[in-house]
């Protein structure tokens, strides 16, 4: 179970890096097991102002669909288009080319409430048991 | 994710060969199942391209024999048994006194007097009962045992399985012809072995003792490495089968519809010289136009129906989704539905004059937006015929 060091979460199994005010945001390999192969995703749109904890998208696989929670104030600035031509890269590559949508960030501070990779690692942990 | 409580579900011969593998186990009725091992679409791809090797031991197998087993299964069910001939298999149903069907099963008939009746694992203890009931009720000579803990049942299936087979089996595959099923001896273990599956390719179904189960599972593994052979599990199961079309109980069949209804008609043999139970329903309704129709649905866009969801059209409730999910062979979602008759041949109307979609009146309730759809002629997938 891949959980990167640099990388901060979210209790929603959400992960969000952050650099120069803005957030890149997709699921974690936790989460992309749970849901088997994603067949679709259905990311917020670009311009869109979005609010911490509110669902903002979805991903659907083919046993199941599960809610995308936003995890900061700000506006999406970017989707990922190769997710949308290959949904399978939420599977393959979740930290990396399977990264879902851009938020620019309200503040400059780091949007409150993140986890850290040992505190989601930890979540994740008891979840199994 | 709700809790797995395995210690509390029946293990099949192959549970912990699963669970070595790396499955993703499930409950499926009871039974610890691999819903998948690595992925669902791999696997599917994988029946569909080369083969999928399956472990079905959760499913019922009920013995029926003595001097009137045929007459008793023409009795309690509601095809003609006795036409069976030894070797063959046929698929078949078993229906209440109202008509709504209890359960599908296939009949395999081994001998004049000795049939093999298998049955969905949902439904094992009750169709168990039922028959036993049945046999006793009509004074005819035949015992009905349950001999589910007896059996395994692994089943290979796609188009490479007759060559993978081949080397472990001195059976000629060629004679085993479509719905045929007979003793043979695979990987040196006597087996039932039976061209039948639930995948819509060509392949085989499996009958052996529980002792054998982990033997065979392991011959086949390693007879298909060089096939393209991989280990498939239930979800893969529901896909492929949803993509041939075929019907699952407690989706398109349950209790409360006919054969009729689920535009199976054609398991009833009303005009068998023997009564059966359902009989007199039957003849009512299938006199009677049909309320509902089962129709193909695919999605226009990417959400994927599921059971349950609302069907629409012309903006008004027509019907319900009874299986849906992703096609991986055909890209796109599909969806099996009832639609009440009126919207059906309307529906049906609009795709002969070139509107698949009923001109945009056609569409699914997903999650509370109505997703347009079209008419799909069942089967989504046929394979192709090699003989």
């Amino acid at each position: 179970m891949s959980v990167p060091e640099e990388l901060h979460y979210t209790a929603e199994h959400e992960w969000v890096a952050i650099s120069d005010s803005v957030a890149r945001v997709g699921i974690t390999d936790y989460a992309q097991r749970a849901l088997g192969d994603v067949v679709y995703v259905s990311a917020p749109t670009p311009g869109s102002r979005v609010t911490a904890g509110d669902p903002c998208g979805e991903v659907e696989s083919t046993k199941s669909v599960s809610d995308i929670y936003c995890p900061a104030d700000g506006e999406v600035t970017e989707v990922n288009p190769e997710v949308d031509e290959d949904p399978g890269l939420v599977n393959s590559d979740p930290y990396g080319a399977g990264w879902l949508f851009k938020i620019r960030l309200d503040g400059d501070e780091q949007p409150p409430g993140l986890l850290s990779a040992a505190e989601y690692a930890a979540l994740i942990q008891d979840e199994e048991q | 994710m709700p809790e797995l409580r395995s210690e509390a579900l029946t293990r099949t011969p192959l549970s912990a060969v699963h669970e070595s593998l790396g499955a993703t186990m499930t409950d499926f009725a009871g039974w610890l199942m691999p819903l998948r091992y690595r992925s669902e679409t791999a696997e599917h791809n994988a029946v569909r391209t080369a083969a999928g090797l399956f472990d079905l031991s959760h499913m019922g197998e009920l013995r029926v024999t003595g001097d009137e087993a045929a007459a008793a299964l023409d009795y309690a069910l509601v095809s003609d048994i006795s036409a069976i001939r030894p070797g063959r298999a046929k698929y078949t149903m078993i229906v209440a006194a109202d008509g709504g069907v209890i359960d599908d099963l296939i009949v395999y008939r081994l001998d004049d007097q000795d049939f093999l009746v298998v049955a969905n694992a949902s439904n094992a203890v009750k169709v168990a009962a039922e028959l036993t009931e049945r046999a006793s009720g009509s004074g005819l000579a035949a015992q009905v045992e349950d001999r589910t803990s007896e059996y395994a049942l692994i089943a290979i299936q796609g188009p490479r399985a007759p060559e993978i087979l081949a080397g472990l089996t001195d059976t000629d595959l060629t004679e085993l012809r479509y719905y045929a099923g007979y003793p043979a001896v695979v990987a040196g273990r006597p087996v039932l072995l039976a061209r039948t599956g639930y995948t819509g390719e060509d392949g085989f179904e499996i009958f052996t003792e529980p002792k054998d189960a982990a033997g065979l599972w392991s011959a086949l593994t390693e007879a298909g490495q060089g096939a393209g052979l991989i280990p498939a599990g239930l979800a893969a199961r529901d896909s492929l089968r949803l993509e041939a079309g075929m019907p699952l109980y407690g989706n398109e069949l349950s209790r409360q519809l006919t054969p009729y209804d689920a535009g199976l008609g054609r398991v009833v043999k009303l005009e068998k010289a023997s009564d059966f139970v359902g009989r007199a329903a039957l003849a009512d309704k299938a006199s009677q136009p049909r309320e509902h129709v089962l129709v193909g649905l695919a999605g226009l866009t990417r959400r994927v129906p599921r059971h349950g969801f609302g069907v629409l059209w012309n903006g008004a409730p027509a019907g319900m989704v009874t299986s849906g999910g992703h096609s991986p062979t055909l890209g796109r979602p599909i969806a099996m539905a009832y639609l009440n008759a009126d919207a059906a041949k309307q529906a049906t109307d609009a795709l002969e004059s070139g509107q698949a979609d009923g001109d945009g009146r056609l569409a699914i309730d997903i999650r509370g937006s109505a997703e347009p759809a079209e008419l799909i002629p069942l089967p989504f997938y046929r394979r192709q015929q090699r003989d």
